[in-house]
């Protein structure tokens, strides 16, 4: 296996953001590190103990070892999708290849780091990951640019695949700059009895996200949940949300989304759930607060059924925080402001997210503090 | 609420009139609650009996027209919740409200000073469990919890935060019988411990086995009547209604502080 590790092009500052963004840079608590920097792949090792268990390489060595792997590429996502697709499909730098070995439980997370410090760079990266049968995996996956740079833009492909019996959770934390469009086209593919857990975190301000993807639940019983916890603020715009194509038989789909739109920020949040068999299941719940009158929140949740037998529900609410709430925190004896902090903290419940204790606790303090900056 | 005791005066009430949405609903109320003792509040649906404990909080929305209320001497007519709260007032809501994602633990450490970061001291957690609280720490404040559970909830964080006075309203309304028995017996023991006095809202006399009270009265269209022993009110209640009360007028002059 290729091995690349060299932490010493990074600059220290950058690293000490890329920490707050979820990477651990002692590696002691993870499985594995993947880090693309602007065009390049920089880092890409696996915690020896689990050498045995998955593979992680840049994605450009990995199409050389392995010639397979082209019938995994632009399968999930289309090179024609848009123009974001069509320019990573003409060139790209790189991007990680992550492959969770057959019946392997990996008790720590993978992760991945996407940086961009170079001004006007457009990264365009595309990464496959393959959970194997009965495998379990987490992933957690950082992206951030470093906060002098004045422009740039990341364009990512991912395509994820998680086969029989496998569950697969992925976290994916951004902590992009004002500065930064960002356009991830992502696609997964759940197969029989597999679970696949899809979170998306982003708490920094950002230029302009938008983002869509989808899971294709085609196995028997084949189980997807998206979660996402989405703070916008200074002026960000996000354009998020998820889809889920449930053609397996018994398949089912969850969304969670939590968005808090302040400081003239515009927010739109989308889920469709798609029923094309009979007994799928799926359910779909957004919560939105509006904290201000310079800001813009939009939910739009759309059911599609074409079989009789198909169960899809949705609940939506977008408003204020609640002066109940509010009052009732005041007589524990909290101030005003220190109520609506934990109202807000509470409402980006990282418990959404399904993650064990350890991750879940890493996330929330990265969640916390960001919503404590303000 | 009467003058027989020698106690000392915890809150002072005079001449309150209190506006809810511009309608009159406390009509010129004028009492005291004494130090170390235990206050049962009777009175029909719609009496006010809420408005006055809401107000003696300074909840938004009750509207004080005229009076004053001294807490301790110092006059909080005009101070805000969290000001009183941490004066030592501290108030159980009837209906407490969910708060997404707010963990009851979270909100357990805060009422006792800690940060959520802090663990329970073996004595708090055994205050926990004693509440039959343990496996909720980790659920959303009031999310799905039944009558009683939101109940021990409401009395353990009123507990945590070693009030004063404690504004009870109706600590035994949709509680099943083993949990009020459970949570009378720790708000009396936390009154004994403490010295600290109460105002209890209730319709009902079982909470009287277990919290000793020594001062009861009743409130009717938002006026006080009948200021004596809470066992022999609720007797009365039980025998003759609210009605009588009203019609009983000698009782009414009988109790008002000179």
């Amino acid at each position: 296996m290729s091995k690349e590790n060299d932490l010493t092009k990074i600059p220290h500052e950058i690293l000490q953001e890329a920490q707050k963004a979820g990477l651990e840079l002692e590696e002691k608590n993870r499985s594995g590190t993947f880090m693309h920097l602007n065009q390049q792949t920089v880092t890409s090792k696996v915690n020896e103990l689990y050498e045995s268990k998955l593979e992680l390489m840049d994605i450009k060595a990995a199409l050389k070892k392995y010639p397979w792997l082209e019938e995994y590429r632009w399968k999930l996502v289309s090179k024609d999708k848009d123009e974001y697709t069509k320019r990573v499909a003409e060139d790209f730098s790189g991007g990680y290849f992550m492959r969770i070995l057959k019946g392997a439980e990996i008790a720590f997370p993978l992760q991945s780091c996407l940086l961009i410090t170079q001004r006007n760079l457009e990264q365009r990266v595309h990464n496959i990951i393959i959970a194997e049968e009965d495998s379990k995996a987490h992933i957690i996956t950082s992206c951030l640019q470093h906060s002098t740079v004045p422009n740039a833009s990341h364009l990512g492909i991912s395509e994820i695949y998680v086969k029989k019996g496998a569950m697969l959770n992925f976290t994916m934390i951004h902590q992009w700059s004002e500065n930064t469009l960002v356009r991830p086209r992502s696609g997964a593919q759940i197969e029989d009895n597999a679970t696949f857990v899809s979170n998306y975190v982003c708490m920094r301000p950002v230029r302009d996200v938008q983002m869509y993807p989808v899971a294709y639940c085609k196995g028997k019983d084949s189980r997807v949940s998206f979660n996402s916890i989405l703070y916008g603020h200074k002026n960000s715009l996000l354009d998020t949300g998820s889809k889920a194509v449930l053609t397996g038989e018994g398949s089912k789909a969850e969304m969670v989304s939590r968005a808090i739109a302040r400081e003239g920020s515009k927010m739109i949040v989308r889920g469709m759930i798609e029923g094309h068999t009979p007994d799928c299941k799926g359910h779909l719940e957004c919560k939105g607060l509006i904290m201000d009158n310079e800001s813009f929140m939009q939910s739009i949740p759309e059911l599609i059924a074409t079989k009789k037998g198909v169960e899809i529900t949705h609940e939506a609410a977008v408003g204020k925080i609640s002066e109940k709430e509010i009052t009732y925190l005041m007589t524990r004896r909290l101030s005003r402001e220190q109520a609506v902090s934990l109202i807000i903290r509470g409402f980006m419940d990282v418990g959404i997210l399904g993650l064990p204790d350890a991750l879940n606790k890493e996330i929330k303090t990265i969640v916390d503090s960001s919503a404590a900056a303000d | 609420m009467i003058n027989t005791s020698s106690g000392m005066d915890l809150l002072e009430v005079k001449g309150l009139t209190v506006k809810v949405e511009g309608k009159t609903i406390l009509n010129d109320l004028t009492f005291t609650l004494k130090e170390g003792a235990s206050h049962i509040l009777f009175g029909p649906n719609g009496s006010g009996k809420t408005t006055l404990i809401s107000t003696l909080m300074g909840l938004p929305g009750y509207e004080v027209v005229s009076g004053q209320i001294l807490f301790q001497g110092i006059d909080i007519t005009n101070k805000g919740v969290d000001e009183r709260a941490k004066l030592g007032i501290i108030v159980s809501f009837q209906n407490p409200p969910e708060i997404t994602g707010v963990k009851l633990g979270d909100l357990l450490k805060l009422c006792l000073g800690k940060s959520s970061t802090d663990e329970f001291s073996p004595e708090e957690m055994a205050q926990v469990v004693a509440f039959n609280l343990t496996a909720f720490l980790n659920r959303d404040v009031n999310l799905g919890f039944s009558g009683g559970e939101r109940k021990r909830s409401e009395i353990l964080q009123l507990i945590f935060l070693k009030p004063k006075l404690l504004l009870l309203d109706e600590p035994d309304s949709g509680v099943d019988v083993e949990s009020l028995r459970m949570i009378s017996t720790e708000i009396q023991k936390y009154i004994e411990e403490t010295g600290s006095s109460a105002l209890i809202i209730t319709h009902k006399g079982d909470i009287m086995e277990k919290i000793k009270a020594t001062y009861g009265c009743i409130l009717l269209k938002g006026q006080f009547h009948c200021f004596r022993e809470p066992m022999r009110i609720y007797e009365d209640i039980k025998a003759m209604g609210y009605e009588e009360c009203v019609a009983c007028r000698i009782r009414t002059s009988e109790g008002w502080k000179k």
